[in-house]
Order: C-alpha cells, then sequence, then structure tokens
C-alpha cells in the first residue's frame, strides 16, 4: 500500500508543483491566495493513532481559521505526509514539504526520534517547525527555527514519579522501557531520578525493544523485586502488551505510563488488563473549562470520537502558528521562528502556553486512569516553582 | 529456582512456535535449496487470518469463553488458507523460475514478502492499525507450582505444536509422499527419472510448510493477542529468528529445525532474564555467528541420507 500511496502523493505534489508554477506565471508575479503549510506524521504504522489525531486536530483549526477569514487575509492549505512511524520517512517528508512543496511552516511529529529527524531538515532550509507532542528535551536544541508546545521529559517523568509518591503511596518501583525510543529512554531516566528523589527505591530497571511481543523474560525479573508500581514509558501498543502479560503473571501492581499510552487504541489492545492504569497527559477531556469542552463538542461532530490529547495538542500547535503568522512581520523563515518563540500566555485548549527560551512550552500535566476503557481525569500536577 | 523455571517454561512456548515457522524454512531449503523469504509473511498471514475470523464469528474482545472446537475450526480454516496461499505462490511465483539461477529465485521470494506485507496493509485487507485478537482460547492458570505458573495457553501451544511436529515427522519418514520428498530433496532429476511428480512434490511441500506457519500464527495470536499491524518490523524479526533456528538446527533437516526452534527459545529468555534484556536479539544472533564459524551446517546437519 505504501508504494500505492507514495506513487499518488507524488502525482499530486507534481500536480501542485504544476499548479503553483502556472499560477505564478499567468498571474504576473501574483502571489498566490492560500497560505500552505505542511504536516508530517504516522498516519499508518503502529504509532498510526498518533498521526491521525494531530492531522485531525490540525484540520479542525484550519477549518476554523479558514471560516473567519484565514490568516492575514489568506486561505490556510495543509499538505499532509505519512512517515510511517520511521525515521527515514520522517526526514524525506520534511525535504519534500520544504522543498517542491514550498510550504512556509512544517507542524510534526509527535514520536520524539522523528522529530528529531524531520526538524534537522527544517533546521538546515530554515523552515520554522512546531513539534506538537514530542517531549524529549534534545527536540528543540536543533536549533532556532524548532519549538514545541508540550511539556518535556524531565517534567513528565518527575510528575510520574511524584504521582506514584504521593498519590500512590509507592515505595519501590519497577521500570520497563523501550530502548530503541529517545522518548522512552528519556522518561526513564527523569522518573528513575524523581523516585529516588523522593525517597522511593527502583527495584530494577528492564528493556525491551519497540514492537517486542514476548516480555515474560523482563516481567518474570520484575515479579521477583515485587514493587508497588511498575513504569511503562512505552508508546500504547507496547503498553497494552504489557498489560496483558503483566495481568497473566500474576502481578497486580498498577501501571505508570506517559502520554505515550494516549490512544483508544490502549483500551482496545490492553482490554481489562489495563483498567486501573495511570498516565501522564497534556489534558483531559474530561477538563470542565469552557474553551475545552468547546473544541471536544466540535472535534467529535466532526470525527465522532472524543479528542485525545493528541489531537488538542496538533490543534494548539496550528492555533500558536497561526498567531506566530498574525504577529510576524513576514512569513519568511526568521521572522516567522521570532515570532513563535515570543509566545506568552496563549490560551490553548492545552493550557496556557508561554515559549521558554530555548522554545519549549512551560505548562502544568494531568494524570488520568483508566476506567471503563476510557482515561479518566484524576488529578494535575503543576510544575515545580 | 521459580525464576528459572518459569523461565524454561516461557521458553519451551516461544520455542515451540520458531519450530514450527522454522519447519517451513527448512523443507522448502531441502526441496529447492533456496529461503522462502515469504515464508514468516505466511506466518504473519497465519496469525491475521485467526484474527479476521474470530471477529467473523462474533468472538468479542471481553465475551464468554467460545467452545474449544472454535479454537480448533479457527486454526484449520486459517491453515487452509495460508496453505493455499503457499500453493499459489509457489505456483505464480517460483514455479516459473525453477530453470532460472537460484539469485533470481531468491529476489522473487523478497518480492513476494514485501507484496503479502503491503497487501496486508489495505483498508479491506487487514489494515495499518494494531488489533486485539479475541481470546478464542480460554486462558487461566492451570497450576501454579510453588511461583511457577503454567497458563493452558502456552500449554495448549506446546501440545500442538509438538503434535504437529510428530504428524510431519511421521509423514516424511513413515509414508510414500514423504520418500518422495526426500528423494526430491535428494536429487530432483533421478527422482523425476524415477516417476516421481517433482511439481507435485514441490506444491506439496509448499502447503505443508504454509499450513504450519499458518498454526505458528493462530498459537502466536493466542498467546501475544496485541497483533503489530502485518508490515510491522517486529514480524520480520520473529521470521528471521525462525530462520536462524532452522539453520542451527541444520537447515534443510526437519528434526534440526525443531531443535534450533526450542533451542533459539531458551537461549532468547535466559539471556533476557540472567544477562540482559537489552540483547535478547544479540544471543539469537551471536549464536548463528558462532555455530556457523564450528558446525556450518548446524547441529544435526550432518551428510545423512534424510535431507529434506
Amino acid at each position: 500500500m505504501s508504494l500505492i500511496v507514495c506513487r499518488t502523493r507524488l502525482t499530486s505534489a507534481f500536480a501542485l508543483f504544476l499548479l503553483s508554477a502556472s499560477l505564478a506565471g499567468c498571474g504576473g508575479g501574483g502571489k498566490s491566495e492560500t497560505i500552505l503549510i505542511g504536516h508530517f506524521g504516522s498516519m499508518t504504522g503502529s504509532e498510526a493513532t498518533f498521526g491521525q489525531s494531530t492531522d485531525n486536530g490540525i484540520r479542525l483549526a484550519i477549518k476554523e481559521v479558514n471560516a473567519a477569514g484565514g490568516v492575514l487575509g489568506k486561505q490556510i492549505e495543509l499538505k499532509t505526509y505519512d512517515d510511517q512511524g520511521k525515521s527515514q520517512e520522517a526526514g524525506t517528508a520534511v525535504t519534500r514539504l520544504i522543498t517542491s512543496d514550498k510550504v512556509v511552516a512544517v507542524l510534526g511529529e509527535v514520536a520524539s526520534s522523528l522529530s528529531l529527524a524531520g526538524g534537522r531538515v527544517a533546521q538546515q532550509y530554515g523552515v520554522p517547525m512546531i513539534s506538537p507532542s514530542s517531549t524529549n528535551p534534545t527536540v528543540t536544541q536543533i536549533g532556532d527555527m524548532v519549538s514545541r508546545v508540550c511539556f518535556l521529559d524531565p517534567f513528565q517523568g518527575w510528575v510520574a514519579a511524584k504521582f506514584a509518591r504521593e498519590n500512590l503511596k509507592a515505595q519501590n518501583a519497577a521500570i520497563l522501557y523501550d530502548q530503541a525510543q529517545a522518548y522512552s529512554k528519556g522518561l526513564m531516566d527523569a522518573f528513575d531520578e524523581a523516585f529516588k528523589e523522593m525517597g522511593g527505591t527502583i527495584t530494577t530497571i528492564q528493556a525491551y525493544t519497540g514492537g517486542d511481543q514476548d516480555f515474560s523474560a523482563q516481567l518474570t525479573t520484575i515479579r521477583q523485586t515485587n514493587p508497588d508500581v511498575i513504569f511503562v514509558p512505552g508508546y500504547y501498543t507496547d503498553a497494552g502488551n504489557v498489560s496483558i502479560q503483566v495481568r497473566k503473571l500474576g502481578l497486580t501492581a498498577p501501571l505508570l505510563g506517559g502520554d505515550g499510552w494516549d490512544s483508544v487504541k490502549l483500551a482496545e489492545i490492553g482490554g481489562s488488563s489495563i483498567e486501573g492504569s495511570y498516565f501522564t497527559n497534556h489534558y483531559s477531556h474530561q477538563n470542565p473549562a469552557p474553551e475545552v469542552q468547546n473544541f471536544v463538542a466540535k472535534y467529535k461532530s466532526d470525527y465522532g470520537q472524543i479528542p485525545d490529547g493528541l489531537a488538542a495538542l496538533g490543534y494548539d500547535a496550528a492555533r500558536l502558528l497561526f498567531d506566530a503568522m498574525n504577529r510576524a512581520p513576514s512569513l519568511g523563515g526568521k521572522d516567522l521562528a521570532a515570532a513563535i518563540a515570543s509566545t506568552k500566555n496563549f490560551p490553548g485548549v492545552t493550557g496556557k502556553i508561554t515559549i521558554d527560551a530555548e522554545r519549549n512550552a512551560q505548562k502544568a500535566a494531568v494524570v488520568l486512569e483508566m476506567k471503563d476503557g476510557v482515561p479518566a481525569y484524576v488529578t494535575t500536577i503543576e510544575p515545580a516553582p | 529456582m521459580t525464576k528459572f523455571f518459569q523461565t524454561l517454561m516461557d521458553g519451551m512456548a516461544v520455542g515451540s512456535l520458531y519450530a514450527l515457522i522454522a519447519l517451513g524454512y527448512t523443507m522448502v531449503y531441502g526441496t529447492l535449496q533456496f529461503i522462502n523469504f515469504a515464508h514468516s509473511d505466511i506466518f504473519v498471514l497465519g496469525a491475521w487470518i485467526s484474527y479476521t475470523i474470530a471477529v467473523a464469528m462474533g468472538y468479542a474482545l471481553a465475551g464468554t469463553h467460545p467452545p474449544l472446537y472454535a479454537g480448533i475450526l479457527i486454526m484449520l480454516a486459517a491453515m487452509a488458507t495460508c496453505g493455499v496461499a503457499g500453493f499459489t505462490i509457489e505456483r505464480l511465483a517460483y514455479r516459473p523460475l525453477r530453470k532460472a539461477p537460484r539469485l533470481n529465485v531468491l529476489i522473487t521470494a523478497i518480492g513476494v514478502s514485501l507484496f503479502l506485507q503491503n497487501v496486508g496493509q489495505l483498508k479491506w485487507i487487514f489494515g495499518t492499525q494494531p488489533q486485539r485478537m479475541p481470546s478464542v482460547l480460554e486462558d487461566r492458570v492451570l497450576a501454579n507450582v510453588a511461583g511457577v505458573q503454567i497458563h493452558l495457553v502456552d500449554i495448549i501451544g506446546i501440545v500442538t505444536a509438538l503434535a504437529l511436529m510428530l504428524v510431519l515427522d511421521w509423514l516424511i519418514f513413515r509414508t510414500r509422499l514423504g520418500r518422495a520428498m526426500r528423494a526430491v530433496s535428494h536429487d530432483t532429476s533421478v527422482a523425476a527419472l524415477m516417476g516421481i511428480n517433482v511439481d507435485a512434490v514441490i506444491s506439496f511441500t509448499f502447503v505443508l510448510g504454509s499450513s504450519l506457519a499458518a498454526a505458528a500464527g493462530f498459537l502466536y495470536a493466542m498467546k501475544y493477542p496485541g497483533l503489530n499491524q502485518p508490515a510491522h518490523a517486529t514480524w520480520v524479526l520473529l521470521g528471521l529468528k525462525a530462520f536462524v533456528a532452522a539453520v542451527i538446527g541444520g537447515i534443510g533437516n526437519i528434526r534440526g529445525a525443531m531443535l534450533g526452534g526450542i533451542l533459539i527459545g531458551f537461549i532468547e529468555l535466559f539471556g533476557a532474564a540472567y544477562l540482559s534484556p537489552h540483547l535478547r536479539d544479540i544471543y539469537v544472533f551471536s549464536i548463528l555467528i558462532l555455530v556457523l564459524l564450528v558446525r556450518p551446517s548446524g547441529i544435526l546437519g550432518t551428510t545423512v541420507a534424510e535431507k529434506v
């Protein structure tokens, strides 16, 4: 399928190129009436809901802004490429967005490893990129073109540790992380450090490789150490699989994860095994704030499902980009990137977003519990002052 | 001690699945002297067909326990479907190349593998999303001996795998058809001169290997119900490990493939449990290198007469 899709996408990219060339030709150097932005995400693959949710969120934001007259009097148009959750594809997708589609800005990715691959390309060409939900610190260290609208792994790991210590009263924790993902490794490090600092004990640190289906050796080792909580900072497909085997092995300790769990697929795969486990996230759809409920209602009516955190972040990233476009002196890479970086207290559905000097967002995290297959709001944890 | 026996149990369960897949690699190699890279995709097909049938039969995620015959029925249906797929692939992709250099067939096998992976991802086939396999076989803890859990699903998996291997062993060493297969694997042209229908025997080899892979796919889906999408790298890795099992046992040797599979299961799980879980794939491939250096024909791969 990917072959066929590539073919049609190539054709459409080519067609678009011809179209823009002809427009420029007959208009006597006139500007096109739309502003093109790009999105690269995992539309297929084992993290497919990440890309799809984000894309839905972005499209909803675009629909709204276009209905309200667009940005700078022009309509926004979106070009999405699938990277299949593979870093080499992510680099190719961003290159294509910038060089052949000539987008003014890029949105993406969810997975930090892929944002790193795409971000390097964006930086090289001097086109601003906003990652909606990559939480690994290294992502924005690429350079001044790359920023994000979500919190970072050290903070998320710290939130998970604080929740485990203070709310779950856990003394001992075991960790099972995905050694192939920068995201998972980052969360593991942060949790390990914070949990020990708060007086807890890490009984064992075990690893798997994303996509593995057999965790019996690791879980047998974990079972021996008898932890109060098991921290599994992986993605939802793996977390679902881990939960099944954890319960099969007779372990009753709750699992604790990060925003990588945020997908309707988690409950589908994990089934009853994932019930009663917790994860940290960017927002809760149960938040009664009017802007959140407004967003949830609109998203539901367009896509027929409850928006997950990634959809909310995609929505926020796109809206923050439009806000920056309005403020920027021009849509050139440097100007636009500077406008994004100077964002203060932007009212997003995932909280107030302020971009700091490292182009990261400062905001609070929520903790959710899986209840009857739906993530239910438990508590909000603010950054330490 | 609990950890040791639990690992032994898990290693046996994983290993018997590797063995079932390894048989297909080794049988095809025995008859045609080429590595059928599409074999692991037949295994994936088996798992996903089992899922499709189970869902079509209406066994919901958290439903009641379906009767035992449902599981057997699904497994047989998956075996039949994959048998047909194996037959078709051999007929359309490999038979026209019977006289071509071996490299051409090898490249075709990779092409078939890519074809199956990508067709499997189509929306109206299996799609690109992971899915949860309905629990067709009841999964409960049969016995808990000093903390060592023996699961019904694992026992069913091991018993089914062993039974299928025994049937295969009987088929190859005790029947006329088996003798024909061994003759073809020995010397194709002489076998043809002796009146053996070589094409039919090769077709049969593919059907047999593919249905064993389908059985492995079904058992795998029972043990690990969160199925990754058909083109996921995990499946490729699994197929590779089964291939390593076939090589370690002695490629072309049926009993070697069984031994190799179970050995790989043990190496992987004991390595992960006692050395480091970070390197579990590395243990498997290091053993491959070791065997290739010390005993290139594999553990049982001597110059015995029975090579299939």
